[in-house]
């Protein structure tokens, strides 16, 4: 019921029609409402945790960004020398690197898993829808920490994947994968995938229950294959929970820090180094806090950036 | 078989396929766990019996009677503190027009995208001397528990509006007309109905406080007594993986346990929580 319920929200309140509208202070000249200064009481306990302890760190952590700054002693001012010493940092330029090709583990390789899947369950009814959700939906729930644990003996050098692949006949191919330079970054973005394939799946499934039947049946009178049926019916019909699953998998790759920080802690020799972790680095390890502030900075523009950008694009894909 | 029959068996099949990929994960440690040390196990590590030893020497070596009590002591106090403070500010953003609404409602929205990540840094040196009042919170409950007040408030704020703003006007018409005051509508007529909303909005945050690991691993490392069950988890890994791994696998397991059970008992609203949540924003 409550997604139905914010579905509506999302568009501006109708007018009940007779209700009694008092205007008081505030309400001139706006929407009819219910102006009332007394909402602030409500407003104030909440805003006031939210702006002392999320908003101000925050900004807090622009100002540091403006110093060089061990912790300990005296902060210098050196204006944006921190940014331009983050644009010429290659280990830096590695980690947003990485984060990128995670991307493709986190968010577009399961938009894509989860595309195929629902378009190859679209036709027929699935009984125990409610089973295979709560089992794929699974992943999302665990903490990052235990999610680390389990993968580690995944990918361990006697642990079930190498055996998987002996078993198969390719057993040459088996490796401690997460100490190997070339397959740490894949490894950690295979855990990637598996967390947010799931979450992808549902979402698309329930959206497709959601397209009305009657547009199926006219691309069928149409002599729609099932290829064509699915470019014009199901994608379009899927355009908002497509939109949210690559908002959510894209931030979720961008500040990947426990599992990373749990598995590789960023190595081998940087290679599966990402932003958050090399923020942690400089600000706890390094003493550089200056420097970290800088990182946590470009890392919070550039999470705010895509999420514009993909909703932006989004957008402007549903009006054409 | 016709092509109907096989169609559906193809579904079946892609389902349970990537059901077993979901799970294998999660059953792969448990299995792990039902081993000793001595059973040198290696690959699948299928159980031939229940072995809870590892179980036990996890749960007193890796100090964890101390973590969960204070994972559930956090978890618990952000639950239940970001609830009344989120139907606060939802019942008003939701019912109410008020000077300054349309300015604070994005502010407040912007800290469900904004990483915390970002806020450590000055979370760790502010509490470790409070400006002004000179209170240390480094190393206490409290430097876990105001910030992700803090951040729960934000979802939960978001999430309260839009179900206040879906309930009749009517309905607080009426109780105003009746004489009620602005709190007598909230707590007679809207909390009743509300409560489904707030379970769902519970079950979130309780399962993100209790998972959560930068600010433990940053704000809370240098007490042991402090330490949740997340935090403890890594610890007890990065000491101990190299001697028993069964062990670290019991202690994964042990704290993905209480999760698991709530998810069991209430995956409705988890579901219902994290796709609607997800929805608009």
């Amino acid at each position: 019921m409550a997604d139905e319920d914010l579905a509506d929200a999302a568009r501006p309140d109708p007018v009940a029609p007779g209700a009694s509208r008092r205007r008081r202070r505030g309400g001139a000249g706006r929407a009819p409402g219910d102006p009332r200064n007394v909402a602030w009481l409500y407003v104030l306990p909440g805003l006031a945790f939210y702006v002392l302890f999320t908003l101000a760190p925050l900004l807090h952590t622009v100002y540091y960004s403006l110093f060089d700054w061990d912790g300990l002693t005296e902060k210098t001012w050196v204006g944006l020398a921190n940014y331009s010493e983050a644009l010429r940092d290659g280990v830096l330029r590695d980690a947003f690197l990485h984060s990128g090709i995670l991307i493709v583990y986190y968010a577009v390789l399961p938009v894509i898993i989860g595309l195929m899947l629902t378009a190859a369950l679209t036709r027929s009814a699935i009984r125990g829808f409610r089973f295979f959700r709560t089992t794929l939906f699974l992943p999302q729930l665990i903490a990052g920490v235990v999610i680390a644990q389990a993968w580690i003996w995944i990918y361990a050098t006697d642990g079930p994947l190498n055996r998987f692949l002996e078993l198969i006949g390719l057993g040459s191919l088996t490796r401690p994968w997460l100490g190997d330079f070339t397959w740490a970054l894949p490894s950690i973005g295979a855990i990637g995938s598996w967390v947010t394939f799931g979450l992808c799946m549902v979402l698309f499934i329930a959206g497709v229950q959601k397209i009305p039947t009657s547009l199926y049946d006219a691309a069928r009178v149409d002599g729609a294959g099932a290829v064509r049926e699915f470019f014009a019916v199901t994608l379009p019909g899927l355009h908002n929970e497509i939109l949210v699953a690559f908002v959510l998998t894209t931030i979720n790759a961008l500040r990947n820090f426990d599992v990373v920080y749990n598995t590789t802690a960023g190595g081998p020799g940087g290679e599966t180094m990402v932003p958050s972790m090399y923020m942690y680095q400089n600000a706890f390890l390094y003493n550089r806090v200056g420097y970290a502030a800088a990182i946590a900075t470009v890392l919070a523009i550039a999470i705010f950036i895509l999420a514009a950008i993909v909703l932006r694009v989004g957008d402007r894909s549903e009006r054409t | 078989m016709t092509f109907g029959r096989l169609d559906r068996a193809g579904t079946y099949l892609v389902l349970c396929t990537f059901a077993l990929i979901a799970i294998y994960p999660i059953l792969s440690i448990l299995f792990l766990a039902l081993h000793r040390k001595e059973d040198l196990v290696t690959g699948f590590a299928f159980p031939t019996r229940i072995d809870l030893s590892s179980f036990e020497a996890a749960w007193t070596e890796g100090n964890f009677a101390t973590g969960f009590k204070s994972s559930f002591i956090v978890a618990a106090t952000v639950t239940a503190v970001s609830a009344v403070l989120s139907i606060g500010t939802g019942y008003a953003f939701g019912t109410m027009r008020f000077t300054g609404d349309r300015i604070v409602f994005p502010i407040i929205l912007l800290g469900i995208i904004f990483p915390y990540e970002a806020t450590v840094i000055p979370l760790y040196y502010d509490f470790s001397d409070v400006p002004l009042l000179h209170w240390h919170l480094l190393n206490t409950y409290w430097a876990l528990i105001l910030p992700q007040i803090g951040q729960s408030v934000a979802f939960g704020t978001f999430w309260m509006r839009a179900f206040f703003r879906s309930t009749p006007r009517s309905l607080i018409e009426a109780a105003r007309i009746d004489g009620a005051t602005s709190f007598g509508v909230l707590g007679r007529v809207l909390l009743p109905q509300a409560m489904p909303a707030v379970l769902t909005m519970s079950v979130l945050v309780f399962t993100y406080t209790w998972n959560e690991f930068l600010l433990a691993l940053v704000l809370v490392s240098g007490s042991e007594s402090h330490q949740t069950a997340p935090l403890g988890l890594s610890f007890f890994a990065g000491a101990s993986r190299a001697g028993d791994p069964t062990k670290v696998a019991a202690a994964a397991v042990l704290v993905a346990l209480p999760i698991l059970v709530v998810y069991l008992f209430l995956q409705r609203h988890f579901v219902r929580g994290m796709l609607a949540g997800a929805l608009k924003e």
